[in-house]
Formats: structure tokens, sequence, C-alpha cells
């Protein structure tokens, strides 16, 4: 926007920010390095261990297992939320006093504590007393998401839309009611077709806010934990144990800390490559 | 087609309400008839769940304690943001663009990674179960996003603005405080709209560091979930009343949601 001038002493005002993060960041990432290549039997004592502890988890199946499931969720996640979002944004009304309550009914799910989200569609689901359930069950299903691992699947990504895709609907329509009102007076003198107005001004000028929901979306999906472990716990069996799920497990449950510091690391590579990779494919792609 | 189109909005909203219709029902029912029958209301309407919440301190310390620590991180995530923000956002200096990205990395870590650690860490320095640890714990996330955020505002307001008040002779404090602070301050009101909405949401990192003194209210409901068995109207009320805290805050910033969820620059 406007042109920035070079002035190193605006590090003076960056410092608390920096020093607060890197309290934060660096510590507890340097430990997990730190264990990631040693072993110990406790005491405090350490034994280098080299980049066995990566070796290992890279050739398990159990990581392999809940990275698959992982990778399935988050696409599934991505497939659903985000096109329904847009959908929604665009029949919303752009005036007028409904505009206020559509957007707090449905920002009102971004804000429930993400246990008590899991909470609600426990009792929810629940096969003999929950409202979904039970209806279920009653249209003729067999459906009880604490025994069957597809009814668990359904269930956690039927709570997952519930409760993010009111976070598509907010940026897309944010990125709407950007637009200009002149570009639709001037799509309606050419006589453009309802279609023709969604494809050549509204979804490009949302693109970027897209974007941005794309990637909120993906990170926070790839890290989901407490909703699906209150709900599902990680069952029936595995079947809804997803990589944090299975972290946590690791390194509070079973407390290895070699292993769960290699899983770690890698998990946070996994999030930070593909996160940079889409962002500079989509600008490369806009710059164009 | 146009007639029809604020069906898909009203489905949507419908299918939003329903679990939460779902837990209040459940939240007003006596434990009997919870288990007993399936009732779309309750038959025999009691405010028991609530009285129990109300009246044990375990329940409402609860709900002191997440309130304390969100506001804390609130406080701390904003206030050091700003002059980040306005760096950012006007200045040109050594390693800008690596800083900001390093912070919004700080975005994409999974809480799930850092819960070991920031235990380790916090117990280190004695900080462990106190408010301040947790408040800290979540600047991890929300400092990035303030900053976010408020750089997204500061970039709309003119620079013109910033030296008119140098050449009249303002400081830089006072300027920032009297003159830019009150320009962007919906934009000071949306950065803690969502500082405010992360804090409030986590619970692994909240719980991980706290045991007795700070202990969240969601942790709260975990313990009672596990340990006595299966009081669901109880836990229904306690998850109907964290929703309160998190209405009350949509309200005030309605106008400013979409517009802050809109700006920044990733």
């Amino acid at each position: 926007m406007t042109q920035k001038t070079t002035h190193q002493k605006a590090w003076l005002l960056v410092t608390p920010v920096v020093v607060l993060v890197a309290f934060n960041a660096l510590i507890p990432l340097m430990t997990v390095v730190n264990y990631s290549f040693q072993e110990t039997f406790g005491n405090n004592i350490f034994f280098w261990e080299g980049t066995h502890w990566f070796e290992e988890v890279l050739h398990s199946d159990r990581f392999a297992a809940s990275l698959v499931r992982q990778i399935v969720f988050t696409t599934i996640i991505l497939l659903i939320e985000i096109p329904f979002g847009v959908a929604i944004a665009l029949s919303m009304p752009r005036k007028g006093p409904w505009v206020s309550v559509c957007l707090v009914m449905m920002a009102l799910p971004l804000l429930i504590p993400w246990n008590v989200v899991g909470a609600m569609w426990n009792i929810f689901a629940l096969p003999d007393i929950g409202l979904l359930g039970k209806t279920l069950n009653s249209l003729g299903f067999d459906y009880d998401y604490t025994q069957q691992p597809f009814s668990a699947w359904f269930t956690v990504i039927l709570m997952d839309v519930w409760h993010w895709t009111s976070l598509v609907v907010l940026l897309s329509y944010a990125g709407l009611s950007s637009i200009p009102e002149a570009y639709y007076q001037a799509a309606k003198i050419d006589g453009a077709s309802p279609w023709a107005i969604i494809r050549y001004i509204e979804l490009p000028k949302m693109k970027r806010v897209l974007i941005i929901a794309f990637l909120l979306r993906f990170m926070d999906s790839f890290m989901i934990y407490t909703e699906p472990f209150v709900l599902t716990g990680g069952g029936p069996g595995n079947a809804t144990t997803f990589l944090s799920i299975d972290l946590v497990k690791v390194a509070l449950g079973q407390f290895d800390l070699g292993p769960a510091a290699a899983m770690s690391l890698i998990y946070f590579l996994i999030i930070l490559l593909t996160c940079w990779l889409f962002y500079t494919l989509t600008m490369k792609d806009e710059a164009q | 087609m146009k007639r029809y189109k604020w069906l898909a909005p009203t489905f949507y909203i419908v299918f939003l309400m329903l679990p939460i219709y779902w837990l209040l029902n459940m939240s007003f029912k006596t434990t009997n008839e919870i288990l007993g029958s399936f009732t779309l209301w309750p038959r025999k309407f009691t405010l028991e769940n609530y009285t129990t919440i109300f009246t044990d301190p375990t329940w409402y310390n609860g709900y002191f304690n997440s309130l304390t620590y969100v506001g804390i991180n609130t406080i701390i995530s904003v206030s050091v943001a700003l002059p980040a923000a306005y760096a950012f956002s006007r200045y040109r200096f050594l390693g800008d663009k690596h800083l900001f990205f390093w912070l919004l990395t700080n975005r994409m870590a999974p809480p799930a990674v850092f819960a070991l650690p920031f235990f380790q860490l916090y117990s280190a320095v004695e900080m462990f179960d106190t408010h301040i640890a947790v408040a800290m714990a979540h600047a991890l996330f929300n400092i990035p996003l303030a900053v976010w955020i408020l750089e997204g505002f500061m970039s709309g307001v003119p620079k013109e603005l910033d030296e008119t008040a140098y050449v009249d002779g303002y400081s830089f404090p006072r300027f920032f405080i009297k003159i830019f602070i009150p320009v962007i301050i919906s934009g000071i009101g949306v950065a803690a709209f969502f500082c405010f909405m992360f804090s409030w949401v986590e619970l692994l990192l909240a719980k991980t560091l706290t045991s007795v003194a700070a202990k969240p209210i969601a942790a709260v409901m975990t313990r009672t979930a596990s340990t006595s068995g299966y009081e669901l109207g109880l836990l229904a009320a306690a998850g109907s009343l964290t929703i309160i805290p998190g209405a009350f805050v949509i309200y005030f910033v309605r106008n400013y949601i979409a517009k802050g969820f809109a700006l920044g620059r990733v």
C-alpha cells in the first residue's frame, strides 16, 4: 500500500513479541529435538541415539496407519467444508437485519470449548438417547458410533462440518461483501446469468480469503485432537486415532519420549511443508 | 431461484442449533429421565444440575479459572502485538519477512507436540498450575494471530496520519496512544475477540499445565465424565454454561467478525 521506510529501530517494537514467542516456541522445540536423538531410562540420564527414532517412526505401521487416517480425514473435511461454506455464503443476505442474526448464530459453534463440542456430539449421537442416533436408528439405519468404525467416522466428520464450516462461511462472506456494487450493476447491464456472476465476479474476488480458509482448515483439521478424543477416544479400536491422539498416547500415556519426539518433528514438518507448498503454488499462479 | 435463496442459510442454522438444543434439553432433565426414556423436551423440568454447579466450588472455580487465564492471555497478546504490528506495517527492517513467517509458523504447531515440553518448561520455572502459565502457553498461537490481524488493520491507515502527528511535535508513544490507537480501535476489538476465542476453546495445553489451583472448567468436566460415571445432566448443564461467554462476546463484535477474518495478508 504505502511506501515503507527502512528503519532498523523498528526491531525495538518487535522485541517483546520475539522474546515471548521465542520463550514459548524455541525452548520447547529444542526439548523435542533433544529427546528425538536420545534414549533415556529415567533419572535424567540420556544416551545418544542418532537418527534411530526417526527411522523407527518412519518404518512403523502404527505411524503410517495414523498418518493415512489423518490424510483421509483432512481430505474429506476440506472437500465438504469449502464448497458447502462457499455455497452458504453465496446464498446469505447482503443487507438488512438478518445479516447480524445469521452471523451471530453461525459463529456460535466456533466459540464453544472443543471438549464441550465433543461432549455435546457424544450426547447428541448416542444411539439410544441421543437425537441423531435415535433418529438414524428408527429410520432403519444400524448406527452405533461406539461400536462400528463407519458410524464413528460418519459422526466425527459430521461433527467437524458442524463445528468449522462457519469459519469458511464467515471468510467467504467477508470476501463477498468487499465486492463493490458497481460490479453487479455492470453484470446486469451485460445481461450476465446468475452462474456467470458467481463464476466470473464472486469466485475470483473470494480467492484470497478462500486461500486463508483452506490453509486454516488444513492446519486445524490436521492438528485435531480434543473433539474426536472426547467423542470416540480414538476408537472403536483405532478407527479414529488421528495423528495428535496417537502422539499424546505415545508421549503422555506410554512416556516414550524418544519416539514421541521424533514423531512430533515429522508431524510438524509435514504441516509446515504442505502449507508452504500450497501457498507458493497458489501465489505463483496469481502472479502470472 | 432468488426467492428460495433464504432456504440454505436457514437449514444450515437449524443444523447448527440441533446439537445445542439437545445439550440444553439434557441439562434441564433429571438423570432418571435422561437414562430412562427418549423425550424431545424435559417432562420433569429441573434446575438441579445448574444448582449443583453454582454451589460447588470445584465447578464454579473452573469458570473463574478459565476466564482468568483467557483474560490475561488476551491482554498480553494484544498489548505486545500492537507495537510489533505497527513495526511490520510501517517499516522495513533487517529480517522482517522472515520474522513474520516464523511467527506464523507457530500457528501451525500442533498443541499435542508442545504439551509435554510446556509441562517441563513451566515446571522448571515454577509456574506450573498458575493462570499465567496457561496464558503464556496460549500466547504461542495468539500473539502471531494478533500481530497478523492488527497488521492488516494498520496497513489500512494512511501513513500521512503518522507524519502529520510527528510534524505537530508528538513523540512516538504519545502519538501511538493518543491518536493511533483510537483510529484502529475496531481492529483491536477483532484481535481481542480472536485471542479470547482461541484461548477459551483450547483444552489440551490448559489441562496439561494445571492441576488444582488453575484448573479450567473444561478439565473439571472431563474429570466428572470419567470419575463419577454417567452424570449426563450435570455435564450438559456445565457445557451449556460454557456457551454463554462466547455468545456474549460474539454479540459485541458481530459487525466486525467478517472484516477481521478478511484482513491480514497471509
